[in-house]
């Protein structure tokens, strides 16, 4: 009786000391082994300073999280911190007050100075303001490259899509599947994206995705991105394979020559134990444009009512850009730092590869920063339809034209 | 069968005022006509009043008029979604029906193992959707599954490959719906059949009337209440169509397996339009009320009775 | 399994002979139609006993040749969600927590208005009716801002009697159709009997119809409890992630979206979460035949 007493005493002596450690709730999606490795990067981070981080992963990115996420923001009930990818996505929560501003934590971080490239503040930032953390760089525009595939029909290794091209019917020859493809409109739109920098370059795509001139959309620019597109289409015919991963593991096993997919595609590589440049090659930019965009992923803070936790959200915005931390995350995870100022040693060739091309400035807002979610759909939605099936480039081009023309 | 009893019989000898005749019946059905007026008028309106605006991320009422629908129907997806669902909801209701019904009928028939058999046809329906979508992947997947089975048993030229050809992939899903949902069905129905009395059979007996014809001659007819219910609930869930379509074939090859469900939800929150997504929900809407309210009235309104 | 009382159930004509042709049909069918039913759970039960090595080599039928209970551990207790790697366990007593309440709110209400709505009409109750079933057509996902508005106006956000709340409304529609076109099956003079002996209207659903509706309170708890026990998007909208249902974590087990995918876990997971409705199935056998018991009272 005496000592549960006194137990009771201690336990109260000790929460009451520990008043100013807060716990916090933080809504993600990373689920999968190295994401939630990265993500007790974070945890382990923020408990060590005392405080607690309450874990609420969803899995299923966009259609699964989002609603959730937004029904609680909008129910008065928020989460603490979540992740959102940055960009668009996220305005109108802003707009609507809902967000926590961070600009105070982001100038004594002096976050302007270090983020690298800076286009990832940016799409944190609304009318001057900066509402968002950014935590990893992930770039999409990668062909990933089967050297057993080549080996079997007798040939070199591809250094750029265009000798990819040139290879293709020689692999379908020799019974192998030229180009790996997920048949999901999104992986479909990846490759797309990829084909119009590589075939386009820069100034055309800067013109349509960010200006949303229908004009070149409609013009000699795009009409050689879609006949290569639909080369590819062809090349890809036969991939009955549905997830992304399922069409890297025909690239693992040597029964596809090449996929088009983003950096993250790389831990697949690196689960079957296989080597950069012995087993597989990398080629940013398809070899052709040494040009990467800067996806990733961003946490935001809903606005909460408890002073206390409005600190302690304050503190952990700093914390997810602190030097430590972004290593240690973006080690586990696979994707780059946000940070200009760090080192990442233990980088992999691929990765090298890919640090090399931001340094050098190669780097475009990703999609996500310039159209809309819902004109993204849409074009997700043609492709889809496109890849599939037996429509011509010109018309595929004109619809393109249009989505763009009504796109905000 | 039935002696109606005369209804001054059946009444109170004096009858009440009229509000509060039957009034612990409206008292018990409150529950249900908030729910009904509240959540499901309200939230219709709602959702109706909202398809005219350009909302995108969050709710917000600046509206636009019927843009949102002229976009809806000059959509290519929005129109395949359509055609996909009126031919999936027709086969799933038909076979859903008659293999629900059958099998209940066999179970009805004193057999042995008749647990065991309910259980069977019932397991699916415990199972998610996500992971039958992925099973019936499998097992429809020409390289692994079944047509590579029955190739290993020395039929070489036999092809079965539904998911992958735009022709055939709603008979795919066609195949794995009705495994998840038959039993329900089945279920109903047998509960239904045990409803029934068993003089029926004994009368039906006695004039010589065959099994095949006292079930279609008598008992179906006897059973239309039950059958109403398992309609609603097969159509009910043939409009909500879409976790079955996500894991198993994501609405593809390219967009020949899409339904208005996933197109409503994709736009709600992927594309965050959820302008868009309310325009398609009540196109979705209207069109169960064409169908419905004609048969609604027919059903429930026409004939009094108690 | 066959006992006697299993017997005293239906109520179909009784074949004669053992091996009559009536009786080879109606075997053979059932056997060949569970082989349909059988064929996708023989599948993921294969898969779920196999490691991942021997899934890539793609033979989706063969039996396991090195039976392996590791995914269902790993399901069950380690499977990770975010940082938390403690499997489905994790979630199974929140489910449970969720599941009662909301199964027996919602099958009570809906047999009270399906008995009033086939018994106690009144003007307009059909029309309300009407609503109610429209209202079972209506995507659940379009339903949500306007609930969330609802919840937050009412100060059940988050709380686990909104959970239920929102179980009960969304159960209401089919369950009530259930219940008031069953209910509308019975024997009038039943009903019309106990009104002359002076019963009112609660004493009649507690002493007449309960008893008789036994084989579709099965189908109401079957219906409500595999919806509820398999429902994700309420659940974790609805709670936090202290009391998230299993379903999170089977979702975030299934689900994801980058790494290798581990089908085996994934089967196994999904076995695990749908045991509970397969044990309320099998007890549910019972409860049909005694139903049937209870009916007998009609005559």
């Amino acid at each position: 009786m005496k000592l549960s007493t006194k137990l009771l005493a201690a336990t109260c002596i000790v929460s009451a000391s520990a008043a100013s450690a807060v716990e916090l709730e933080v809504t993600h999606w990373w689920t999968s082994g190295g994401e939630a490795a990265a993500v007790t990067k974070f945890a382990e981070a923020w408990n060590a300073t005392g405080n607690t981080w309450i874990d609420g992963a969803i899995a299923g990115s966009g259609g699964t999280a989002r609603p959730i996420i937004i029904s609680r923001i909008l129910g008065g009930d928020p989460m603490a911190a979540t992740q959102l990818n940055h960009g668009r996505q996220a305005e109108e929560l802003i707009e609507a007050g809902l967000m926590l501003d961070l600009t105070e934590v982001a100038e004594a971080g002096g976050w302007r100075d270090i983020v690298n490239p800076s286009s990832l503040l940016d799409s944190c930032t609304l009318d001057g303001r900066i509402y968002c953390v950014p935590v990893n760089i992930h770039s999409a525009q990668w062909m990933w490259l089967s050297h057993a595939a080549y080996e079997t029909a007798g040939l070199p290794v591809p250094t750029t899509w265009t000798e990819f091209v040139e290879t293709a019917p020689a692999l379908r020859e020799a019974g192998l599947q030229p180009l790996a493809m997920g048949q999901q409109g999104w992986q479909q739109n990846l490759a797309f994206g990829a084909i119009t920098l590589a075939v386009a370059g820069l100034d055309p795509w800067r013109e349509v995705t960010v200006n949303k001139n229908a004009d070149v959309a409609a013009g000699p620019d795009y009409a050689a991105v879609f006949a290569a597109v639909a080369d590819a289409r062809e090349f890809a015919r036969g991939s009955n394979v549905q997830d992304w991963n399922q069409a890297t593991n025909m690239v693992i096993s040597g029964t596809a020559g090449a996929q088009l997919m983003g950096d993250w595609a790389q831990g697949e590589f690196s689960v079957a134990g296989m080597q950069e440049g012995v087993d597989y090659s990398c080629l940013p930019g398809l070899g052709l444009n040494a040009i990467l965009d800067t996806g990733g992923d961003a946490f935001y803070f809903p606005v909460n009512s408890d002073p206390e936790i409005t600190a302690a959200q304050l503190e952990l915005a700093a914390l997810l850009i602190s030097p430590d931390v972004q290593v240690d995350f973006n080690l586990a995870k696979g994707s780059l730092p946000v940070r200009g100022d760090i080192d990442l040693v233990a980088a992999n060739g691929c990765m090298q590869k890919g640090l090399e091309i931001l340094a050098n400035g190669g780097i475009l807002p990703s999609g996500d920063q310039s159209l809309s979610p819902d004109s993204q759909l849409q074009i997700e939605d043609l492709m889809a339809e496109f890849w599939s099936g037996d429509m011509s480039a010109e018309d595929a081009q004109a619809r393109y034209a249009a989505i763009i023309a009504s796109a905000d | 069968m039935t002696t109606t009893l005369a209804p001054s019989q059946a009444r109170p000898a004096k009858r009440p005022v009229r509000l509060f005749r039957h009034l612990m019946s409206k008292v018990a059905l409150i529950p249900m006509i908030l729910t009904a007026l509240v959540v499901f008028v309200g939230g219709t309106a709602w959702t109706v009043v909202h398809s005219f605006t350009n909302s995108r991320l969050l709710p917000r009422l600046e509206f636009i008029g019927f843009d949102q629908y002229e976009r809806l129907w000059s959509t290519a997806r929005w129109i395949v979604s359509i055609q996909n669902l009126a031919l999936y909801g027709f086969l799933s209701m038909i076979l859903s029906l008659v293999i629900g019904f059958t099998l209940a009928a066999l179970l009805d028939r004193k057999i042995r193992f008749e647990g065991a058999f309910r259980s069977i046809f019932l397991c699916p329906f415990a199972l998610s959707f996500v992971v039958t979508g992925v099973a019936w992947q499998w097992i429809l997947n020409p390289d692994f599954g079944l047509q590579n089975l029955v190739r290993g048993w020395g039929w070489e030229s036999f092809a079965f490959n539904p998911l992958n050809d735009p022709d055939t992939v709603m008979f795919g899903l066609l195949i794995a719906g009705i495994w998840q949902g038959s039993g329900l069905i089945m279920c109903i129905m047998l509960a239904g059949l045990r409803g029934i009395d068993e003089d029926i059979w004994k009368a039906a007996r006695v004039d010589g009337i065959g099994t095949v014809k006292t079930y279609v001659r008598i008992i179906i007819p006897m059973m239309r209440p039950v059958f109403v219910t398992a309609l609603v609930l097969i159509a009910s869930g043939i409009i909500k169509l879409y976790d079955l379509v996500v894991a198993q074939t994501n609405g593809g090859p390219g967009i020949s397996s899409e339904v208005p469900a996933k197109y409503v939800i994709d736009y709600m929150f992927r594309a965050q339009n959820l302008g868009q997504g309310f325009a398609a929900s009540t196109m979705m809407l209207v069109s169960v009320l064409i169908i419905l309210v004609p048969w609604a009235y027919l059903e429930f309104g026409g004939k009094k009775r108690g | 399994m066959a006992d006697a009382t299993l017997h005293a159930g239906p109520r179909g004509p009784k074949p004669k002979r053992a091996f009559s042709r009536a009786n080879i049909f109606i075997y053979g069918t059932l056997l060949l139609v569970s082989i349909y039913y059988l064929l996708p759970l023989y599948v993921m039960i294969v898969t779920s006993l196999k490691g991942m090595p021997e899934i890539r080599m793609g033979n989706v039928f063969g039996p396991p040749m090195d039976v392996t209970f590791e995914p269902w551990v790993k399901a069950w207790s380690e499977a990770c969600t975010g940082i938390n790697c403690d499997g489905l366990s994790r979630g199974f007593w929140n489910s449970v927590n969720i599941l009662i309440p909301s199964v027996i709110l919602s099958i009570g209400i809906a047999s009270v208005n399906g008995y009033a709505l086939s018994n106690w009409k009144f003007k307009g109750s059909e029309v309300f009716f009407t609503i109610l079933i429209i209202g079972a057509f209506i995507p659940y996902q379009t339903m949500l801002y306007p609930i969330v508005i609802l919840l937050r106006e009412i100060g059940l956000m988050g709380e686990l009697s909104g959970l239920v709340l929102v179980h009960t409304i969304f159960g209401m529609p089919i369950l009530t159709l259930l219940f008031r076109n069953y209910f509308a099956s019975v024997p009038e003079e039943l009903f019309k009997a106990a009104r002359v002996d002076g019963a009112g209207f609660w004493r009649i659903y507690f002493q007449i119809m309960l008893p008789m509706a036994l084989p579709i309170f099965v189908v109401a708890i079957i219906l409500q409890v595999t919806g509820i026990w398999n429902d994700f998007l309420f659940g974790v909208i609805y709670t936090k992630p202290a009391t998230y249902p299993m379903t999170v974590q089977l979702n975030n087990i299934v689900n994801s979206v980058q790494g290798v995918k581990e089908y085996n876990v994934n089967m196994a997971a999904t076995l695990l979460t749908g045991l509970v409705p397969l044990i309320i199935y099998f007890a549910s056998g019972k409860l049909f035949v005694r139903g049937i018991a209870a009916g007998a009272v009609k005559g």
